[in-house]
């Protein structure tokens, strides 16, 4: 099974080794996904942080956009991280980006402040445990639809699911710790078998 | 898998992670909100804060300090891209009032007038990460023990000429190429060598003392550190470097970028993401150079979109670096 990550701007390369690592335990390996064509033939996708504004704008110019949004509501599952939850919010409260609408929550971008203010906790998640987050400089959620809330940090959801769609304002890349990619690569091999 | 709890610095991998996020992006140098928000618009990853961009400190001459207070407010009020602010060298002070200020990535920068001529600041003391410049293998080597977050090479900033640039990056991957080649003793007599800068200061000290034939001990040399516990410090950091077979740090390029064509170049060559500085605001049309630059650096192989994106854009005009001072040197 091919796993996309989305390598427009941000941290992709700690994405694609993280995958790389788990190719032997689940038949799963990284393919970089950089322009249009690049979505043919993968099973599920990762879309990492890096700066929101810069990701949306390269997405809206190469067609990417509504090709992801396309995949997504057929069934595949993507998973964002950081700027990649903002990118499939259903509002991002910020003209500067616009949410793919694929997951029912309402973004503040920025929530805990600026740079000084990123912080590492631990948070606890549904099905996964605990886990060391990395918060830099992350968003908020501030609302929530239709979706499971996985994991909260002082009440305000920071892992949410709705069906394909699993999002965070995270980053699970950066710790060396594979329980999240586990879990998604877990819900693209549900739909490859259905 | 890296166990958070015993981690020295739990703050690096905030630090380090900031920098990631940065990468496959342009950073560009702004002096006002307007610009920040041109930049913003045209897709820079970040905007770096500064008085007058590196072709006017050049130009006008004088010594290039910090950003006015003021102007960075004004800039971190303006945009939702993270903000870096430029520090000179060595000044403590100018990085704490600008750390205060909230920026959130500081640049120990060469286009600045140093402050120190002895050491650069400490990086480690800081919450928030420092970017710094390198020219060379052993100066990369030695930021990175500072605790920067993040590399690029110096090149000659407001200069649109992109060979210095090139030149610092084949030196540093030289050194990394070399050092994969040596055993674990001749690594360190390496990373003796390297250490070798922090001892100028006691050097000169002990020389005004006691004359050139006696030496003083080189023991708190650098804050606190004596140079047995530095060498050590950079040996860790070079067995890194050897494992990687790169820097194990976000790494940028810098210092001449002026077109589109330059910028691909800069990722062709392996960096991680390029600065821009005078190239922007000082060509004909900065919106559209701004735009053209982002394009370039994320498609640095796509030579058709290059060479669309590039026509009819009137780069900055360039010096020859044999005509000027060279602010790399700093």
């Amino acid at each position: 099974m091919k796993i996309g990550i989305l390598n427009v701007q941000g941290d992709v390369s700690e994405h694609f080794q993280m995958v790389r690592h788990l190719h032997q335990k689940y038949d799963v390996y990284p393919v970089n996904v950089k322009e249009l064509g690049d979505l043919q033939g993968i099973s599920g996708l990762i879309i990492p942080g890096g700066e929101s504004t810069v990701i949306y704008k390269i997405l809206k110019k190469s067609g990417m956009n509504d090709r992801i949004i396309e995949m997504a509501k057929s069934g595949m599952p993507v998973m964002g991280t950081c700027a990649g939850a903002i990118l499939l919010s259903s509002d991002t409260g910020d003209i500067r980006v616009t949410g793919m609408g694929l997951i029912g929550i309402t973004i503040k971008r920025n929530a805990y402040g600026r740079q000084i203010n990123s912080f590492i906790k631990t948070v606890d998640i549904k099905e996964i445990g605990k886990f060391q987050a990395v918060f830099i400089r992350a968003p908020g959620i501030e609302s929530t639809g239709n979706c499971e809330v996985m994991s909260r940090l002082d009440g305000s959801p920071v892992m949410v699911r709705e069906n394909n769609i699993l999002a965070m304002t995270f980053h699970p890349e950066l710790t060396g710790d594979s329980k999240i990619h586990e879990y998604f690569i877990s819900m693209v091999r549900t739909v490859e078998m259905e | 898998m890296v166990d958070l709890k015993s981690m020295k610095f739990g703050d690096e991998l905030l630090k380090r992670g900031f920098a990631k996020m940065t990468k496959g992006g342009v950073v560009m140098d702004v002096t006002n909100a307007e610009q920040a928000k041109i930049a913003e618009k045209a897709g820079a990853v970040s905007v770096m804060a500064l008085e007058r961009v590196p072709s006017d400190i050049r130009a006008q001459g004088g010594v290039a300090r910090m950003s006015d207070p003021l102007k960075v407010k004004e800039i971190l009020e303006s945009v939702s891209i993270p903000v870096m602010a430029k520090v000179r060298i060595g000044h403590l002070s100018e990085a704490s009032i600008l750390e205060s200020l909230g920026v959130d990535m500081l640049d120990e920068s060469e286009v600045l007038t140093p402050a120190d001529p002895f050491y650069h600041i400490n990086k480690r003391l800081y919450k928030v990460p420092v970017v710094c410049g390198a020219r060379t293998f052993p100066e990369a080597v030695r930021r990175i023990f500072e605790g920067a977050a993040m590399i690029r090479t110096k090149g000659e900033a407001g200069t649109g000429n992109i060979i210095e640039a090139v030149r610092h990056i084949r030196t540093v991957s030289d050194g990394i190429y070399i050092l994969n080649s040596l055993t674990n003793d001749e690594m360190f007599k390496v990373a003796e060598n390297i250490s070798k800068s922090y001892t100028n200061l006691r050097d000169l000290t002990s020389e005004d003392l006691y004359g050139e034939s006696e030496k003083m001990p080189y023991n708190n040399v650098y804050y606190g550190m004596d140079f047995r516990e530095i060498s050590n410090e950079i040996f860790k950091v070079l067995k890194e470097i050897k494992h990687l077979k790169r820097l194990p740090l976000v790494n940028f390029a810098a210092g001449g970028i002026a077109t589109p064509a330059d910028a691909a170049l800069m990722m062709k060559m392996g960096m991680d993401g390029v600065f821009v500085g005078s190239g922007i605001f000082k060509s004909k049309d900065p919106q559209r150079m701004a735009e053209a630059i982002v394009d370039a650096t994320e498609n640095y192989e796509d030579y058709k979109l290059l060479g669309d994106v590039s026509s009819g854009l009137e780069g900055m005009h360039g010096l020859d670096i044999a005509e000027i001072e060279k602010l790399q040197n700093r």
